[in-house]
């Protein structure tokens, strides 16, 4: 039986980040997709804050998790609203259109 | 008081009419601007006969104008014979023009309110120039008259030429102002003042000192005096500088009148007799004043036998008799000077002013060789112009007689050798003078007419507000002569001046006029009736004559005719070099080098900011990566700190 320690909840939070941060780079399609890329990130690092909040019998990395969910909680929230507003003005959300701020 | 009213009349006057001109109306501005005139007319002759009656001359303080370190100025009015003469004449022919305006400038549609106000700022300027009490004052009136003789000469803005003529009688009366302005700048530096009543009584101390330049020594009474005699060239339109005064006839007849008689021109002279204290410590500034008035005498008369414009033969006499004046004050009779300059103002007045009525009678024709037989269709025109130019001659019985034959006199009883030059030159000039006068009598008035039917079927006599001016100046030419020249001139001239006109005591002019010889003084007088002959020959007897002299003499003829070329050789030499270098200041200066560094930087940063916009993809995953590797930089270098840091 082999034993879950810490350093397995840090491969699957580092392969979660991994997995995260690609979603960024190699997804051209959709915001949204980009948002929930995000999401994977945060959720990576709550892992990492959890484990290792574990390991050391130390609170405070849990308290800090809640707050990253809390803050991702809102984030998720106005990154849905910008993304509402965003395709009610320009009719699409497609990665590639987003470019207004291109020189 | 009156005195004051005079000065001050004309400027409210003024500044009703121009300022609010658009709101009382057109008839209300030149009423006020009239009314304002007409008080003046009134209050400048009666400060003078004041003066004459026994009053004591003064200065009327009227406050501080700069107040900086050393240097004090004040408004102030000189109340003294020079000036209040002066006033008087100014006020009393202004007056009469302004009148006189309202018929000639009828015809005009435009509102004339402009017109009037200008014209009283005119008077008004020159009214401060001659009651000034300081250099400064007298610079602000030199300045004033400078400004407006540019606004009337080009009142007429629509016109091209009378535009040119303005920036030209503009520019050329600046070019004398700065050795002017030098001249002010150095007395300050000699005496510590601008004051007149300090400058006067230390002129004789500093006779000796002297200014080092260029290795040279000069007198520095003679610089100053040169400067200023500079300035009063520009001013009074003598050689070299007269080339704007033929131009200015592109203003309406009226401003030509008041450039001509009342103000502006007469400023030079008025400058030599009120510096009188100053001149008399600088002979060979005299002898060069003496040398300038009587060229320009002579040089002005010999232009103005041939030309054909009936505004600019007279022009071309003002010039002349300005001469005649400088010649004057040359030679110390300061008093024969400004004996002739008001003198002058009356007959010139009338002259243009007649002239300006038998334009109006012909349809703005100004040719005379359009002209003639007028006599009969424009009686009293013709016979005050015959008044005027008996006057201009300096025959008997007129008031130029006084004044002229007192200026030649002088220039023979002066006894120097370049007094002896003036007393030909001014005599020539007398025959010349007397022959060009009658040349435009007979050309206008007499003979066979030439003029175009319809413009003679149109041709009337003036109404009667342009007569009666006209009128009133044809006495003053008549008798101002007589009825001044006891007290200008006479045996009590000395008790007259009251040493507002000051004579070095080496200097007994006015003394020696009455002991010059009989042939002398019967000189003018057989030139002139000499000039009027050959003119009835030339114009009446036998007309084609002058056209005959004209083609055998065609070079001379051509010479006089383009006024010796005075015009190509400035334009040659200083109007032509002076556009090139415009030019190149413009082409080189301004668009090469002072707009190039700024748009060279406004260049170099867009073209910068091209290249740089370039990072801006607009590709979140471009961001993303950057973000990223950001991150891993930062952080790198945080782990690379605390593996090997300390």
């Amino acid at each position: 039986m082999m034993v879950v320690g810490l350093g397995h909840y840090l491969v699957v939070s580092a392969i979660l980040l991994v997995l995260g941060i690609f979603g960024i780079f190699l997804n051209r399609k959709n915001v949204i997709v980009i948002l929930m890329s995000i999401e994977l990130i945060l959720l990576a690092v709550n892992l990492n804050f959890v484990a290792f909040s574990a390991a050391h019998g130390d609170l405070a990395g849990q308290v800090m998790a809640m707050l990253v969910l809390t803050v991702a909680a809102a984030e998720a929230a106005i990154g849905l609203a910008i993304v509402v507003i965003y395709f009610r003005n320009r009719g699409s959300i497609q990665v590639e259109d987003v470019n207004l701020m291109k020189g | 008081m009156f005195y004051g009213l005079a000065v001050f009349a004309p400027l409210a006057g003024a500044l009703v009419s121009g300022l609010l001109g658009r709101v009382i109306g057109d008839k209300a501005a030149m009423g006020v601007s009239i009314a304002g005139m007409v008080v003046a007319a009134i209050c400048g002759p009666l400060a003078f006969f004041q003066l004459t009656g026994g009053a004591d001359p003064g200065v009327l303080d009227l406050g501080s104008w700069i107040d900086s370190g050393r240097f004090h100025v004040e408004w102030a009015l000189r109340y003294d014979t020079l000036s209040a003469a002066m006033v008087a004449m100014v006020s009393f022919v202004s007056m009469l023009i302004h009148v006189y305006s309202i018929g000639y400038m009828g015809h005009e549609s435009r509102p004339r309110y402009r017109f009037f106000a200008y014209l009283s700022l005119f008077t008004f300027a020159m009214l401060m120039l001659v009651t000034a009490d300081n250099l400064a004052q007298l610079f602000f009136g030199w300045e004033g008259v400078g400004l407006c003789s540019y606004l009337l000469i080009g009142y007429w803005y629509d016109r091209p030429s009378a535009c040119a003529a303005a920036i030209k009688a503009f520019v050329v009366n600046r070019m004398a102002d700065l050795p002017f302005a030098v001249g002010i700048a150095l007395i300050f530096f000699k005496f510590g003042s601008i004051e007149f009543s300090t400058i006067f009584p230390a002129v004789a101390q500093h006779g000796a000192d002297t200014y080092a330049l260029f290795g040279t020594t000069f007198p520095a009474i003679e610089v100053i005096g040169f400067l200023l005699f500079i300035g009063a060239m520009g001013k009074s339109a003598q050689l070299g500088f007269h080339v704007w005064l033929p131009d200015a006839m592109e203003g309406p007849t009226p401003v030509s009148a008041l450039i001509h008689a009342a103000t502006m021109v007469t400023a030079g002279v008025f400058l030599m007799a009120r510096m009188s204290p100053l001149m008399e410590y600088a002979p060979y500034v005299l002898g060069f004043v003496t040398f300038i008035g009587a060229s320009t005498a002579l040089f002005a008369a010999t232009i103005g036998c041939v030309q054909n414009d009936i505004k600019r033969v007279i022009a071309y006499s003002t010039c002349s008799q300005l001469g005649y004046m400088f010649a004057a004050a040359g030679v110390g009779a300061y008093q024969a000077s400004v004996f002739h300059l008001i003198t002058h103002a009356f007959f010139k007045a009338l002259l243009f002013l007649s002239a300006g009525s038998v334009i109006h009678a012909m349809s703005d024709e100004q040719d005379m060789r359009k002209m003639g037989g007028l006599a009969k269709v424009i009686p009293v025109t013709c016979t005050v112009m015959w008044i005027g130019n008996w006057a201009l001659a300096g025959l008997p019985l007129m008031s130029g007689a006084f004044s002229k034959d007192a200026i030649i006199s002088a220039t023979y009883a002066s006894g120097t050798g370049i007094g002896m030059y003036a007393f030909v030159c001014t005599v020539l000039a007398a025959f010349l003078t007397a022959f060009y006068s009658w040349r435009l009598l007979f050309m206008t008035f007499h003979g066979k007419s030439r003029a175009d039917h319809h413009v003679l079927e149109h041709a009337h006599e003036s109404p009667w507000v342009m007569l009666a001016p006209l009128v009133v100046l044809s006495i003053g030419a008549i008798f101002a002569g007589r009825l001044l020249d006891n007290w200008f001139i006479g045996a009590d001239w000395q008790h007259f001046w009251n040493g507002a006109i000051f004579n070095g005591p080496h200097n007994h002019v006015i003394e020696n006029l009455e002991h010059v010889p009989e042939w002398v003084e019967f000189a003018p007088l057989v030139f002139g009736l000499l000039g009027i002959g050959l003119a009835y020959v030339m114009y009446i007897v036998n007309p084609l004559l002058p056209v005959r002299l004209a083609e055998s003499f065609g070079p001379i003829y051509r010479f006089l005719l383009n006024k010796w070329y005075f015009d190509e050789l400035y334009n040659a030499i200083l109007v032509q070099p002076a556009i090139r270098l415009a030019r190149t200041f413009w082409q080189v200066g301004d668009a090469t080098i002072i707009d190039g560094v700024p748009n060279g930087l406004a260049e170099l940063a867009s073209d910068g900011s091209r290249q740089v916009v370039k990072i801006q993809t607009g590709s979140l995953a471009v961001y993303a990566f950057v973000m990223l590797i950001g991150v891993v930089v930062l952080v790198g270098i945080f782990m690379a700190n605390s593996l090997w840091g300390r």
